[in-house]
């Protein structure tokens, strides 16, 4: 176990030692930094391969149908089938398009997703570089897409597209606050801003059983961050075709579906490391833990995909400032107040982990009685204004 | 039902380099063929029954159906095109990036069907060029599902040297 627990760790040492036999040191140095830059990349691009075709297969099964089969064996090829489409299709930029800005949104939208990885603990001593603000870091990262989303919808001069880059500023910046403030909880019980030391922390208890309110509010923050059903609204095609990239086509277009799909790992990632422990846990090899926990958080992802409808945009905004700002700001308070007076230990998480549910089930019941008032409301205007159309009796 | 129809091969003359490229291409081209989603009358409600459970166009990789005619690679007309509808679909052809396909379906797609009238357009092909015609009124998935072999099939038995989209002369109207 211990063999493959450092397996890529060997792997990367026996490498290293090969080329000092016939490099100088600076060279080596050099390699081995661009191989890990490579390595990132292609993991990237990897994952979006795998994770289409799971996703494809996911809603498949959950809507009771097949999904792809016909590209290789279980249509396993389907998402290179869709790569070779995109890379041969025309190219079209629209005759008034800002042109300039039109190329450069897809390569910039690529950017910041692939550099999160840099942070990203894949396993034990598996990290690109262990940033002592990686959170910081992350953070700042995760504000680019709302710029080059902007560029695309801009450049376009596509009213929809233009649209749907509004929205997703609207989107974005919103559910940043409560994210932060999520992130802000773990680093507080962490005691620590770099994501190695975060997991670290987790040895004995995952921050999810811990604090389980910013577990959630990360979650659902996250899902709007990757603007993924419930929170689709830049892309919602019953109302904006299909948001910021509706002018771009081929290749550029697969960019911004290549982006998706690193942010959601990302963003998964990110999950595992600050609330699931990471790569921690007994028995199976730590990148191989990192990787099934992954794996888990993104088909939770795609079930609630498959099984939510969109929200509204007034109803979306609401929800990120009326319920996940405040009760994300009320758990860090909790939180702070728990941390000060308790040694950490099983008394402090049992007292954490049980006021952390009655905070969730009180937002609940909130959030239940006023939608019920609310319906109530509206149920009595439509009443009233029947009785004004049709007089006092008839109903 | 859908057994695999042969590959052509009377092309002999053409090197073994580029058949292969050849067969990537189509092969990559074929299974990601994403509609573009639009429905102009009944037929469209056919056009989403293959979508459905029972039916699942997904298996060929086509539950894409894009709304945006940038992405999308197949126009099924599916429906009455009247003429104050025919604008907007020449329009989305227009807009669809090469290569590109077009399927009509239904009768009124092909030939007016029904409707013998000053409103209707007498068949889609009059404004577009139409690939593959699948009769019915309205045709069943199963039907459609034929439609879109035979589009496979055409697009198998193309050549990456021939096709006219790589072209640098100007195309035809
Ligand atoms: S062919 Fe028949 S089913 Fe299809 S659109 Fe025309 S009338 Fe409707």
């Amino acid at each position: 176990m211990q063999v493959l627990d450092d397996l890529w760790i060997r792997i990367a040492v026996w490498f290293r030692g090969l080329l000092e036999s016939f490099l100088p040191p600076w060279a080596v140095q050099l390699t081995m930094d661009v191989l890990g830059i490579l390595l990132l990349i292609v993991l990237g691009i990897v994952v979006v391969l795998a994770f289409t075709y799971m996703e494809r297969k996911v809603i498949a099964r959950v809507g009771d149908r097949i999904g792809p089969n016909r590209a290789g064996p279980f249509g396993i090829f389907q998402a290179i089938a869709d790569a070779i489409k995109m890379l041969t299709k025309e190219d079209v930029t629209p005759t008034n398009a800002d042109r300039w800005l039109f190329l450069a949104a897809p390569i910039v939208v690529i950017i910041p997703a692939v550099l999160l990885y840099a942070v990203l603990p894949l396993g034990r001593g598996m990290v690109g570089v262990d940033l002592n603000i990686a959170v910081v870091f992350v953070v700042a990262m995760g504000g680019i897409p709302i710029l080059t989303m902007l560029m695309a919808g801009w450049a376009s001069n596509n009213k929809y597209a233009l649209l749907g880059a509004f929205r997703t500023v609207a989107q974005l910046i919103s559910y940043e606050v409560p994210m932060v403030v999520a992130l802000l909880t773990v680093v507080l019980l962490a005691g620590t801003m770099s994501t190695v030391g975060i997991v670290e922390a987790q040895a004995s208890f995952p921050f999810a059983l811990v604090t389980p309110v910013a577990f959630v509010v990360y979650m659902l923050a996250g899902l709007a961050e990757l603007n993924r059903t419930p929170f689709d609204l830049l892309e919602a095609d019953s109302e904006i075709v299909a948001g910021y990239f509706i002018e771009y086509s081929g290749m550029k277009f697969a960019m911004f579906f290549l982006a998706e799909y690193i942010n959601l790992f990302m963003v998964a990632g990110m999950i595992t490391t600050l609330f699931l422990a990471g790569w921690q846990w007994p028995i199976l090899p730590s990148w191989l833990w990192f990787l099934i926990k992954v794996v888990l958080v993104i088909f939770l992802m795609m079930w609630i995909r498959a099984t939510f409808p969109r929200f509204r945009i007034d109803q979306m905004l609401g929800f990120a400032w009326k319920a996940l700002v405040p009760l994300s700001l009320i758990n860090l308070f909790l939180v702070a107040l728990v941390a000060k007076v308790l040694e950490p230990g099983w008394v402090r998480t049992g007292v954490l982990f049980v006021s952390n549910l009655a905070l969730l089930a009180g937002a609940i019941a909130i959030m239940a009685q006023v939608a019920r008032k609310r319906e109530e409301r509206a149920r009595a205007a439509g009443e009233a204004a029947i009785k004004r159309y049709y007089g006092s009796e008839v109903r | 039902m859908f057994e695999d129809d042969a590959i052509p091969v009377e092309k002999i003359d053409r090197n073994i380099f580029l058949t292969t490229v050849d067969w990537i291409y189509n092969w990559g081209r074929q299974y990601s063929m994403w509609p573009a989603m639009f429905g102009l009358a009944c037929c469209a409600i056919e056009m989403i029954g293959a979508s459905t459970a029972r039916y699942d166009i997904a298996r060929f990789g086509m539950e894409f159906y894009r709304a945006s005619p940038r992405h999308a690679d197949l126009m099924i007309v599916a429906g009455t095109v009247t003429h104050k509808m025919a604008p907007q679909v020449k329009r989305i052809w227009d807009q669809m990036p090469e290569p590109k396909y077009c399927l009509a379906m239904g009768s009124c797609a092909i030939s007016g069907g029904i409707f013998k009238s000053y409103a209707v357009l007498q068949g889609v092909d009059e404004i577009v060029p139409v690939d593959v015609y699948v009769p019915g009124c309205p045709p069943r998935p199963e039907a459609l599902f034929d439609g879109i072999r035979k589009i496979h099939q055409m697009v198998r038995a193309q050549s990456i040297k021939t096709v006219r989209w790589y072209g640098k002369e100007k195309k035809e109207a």
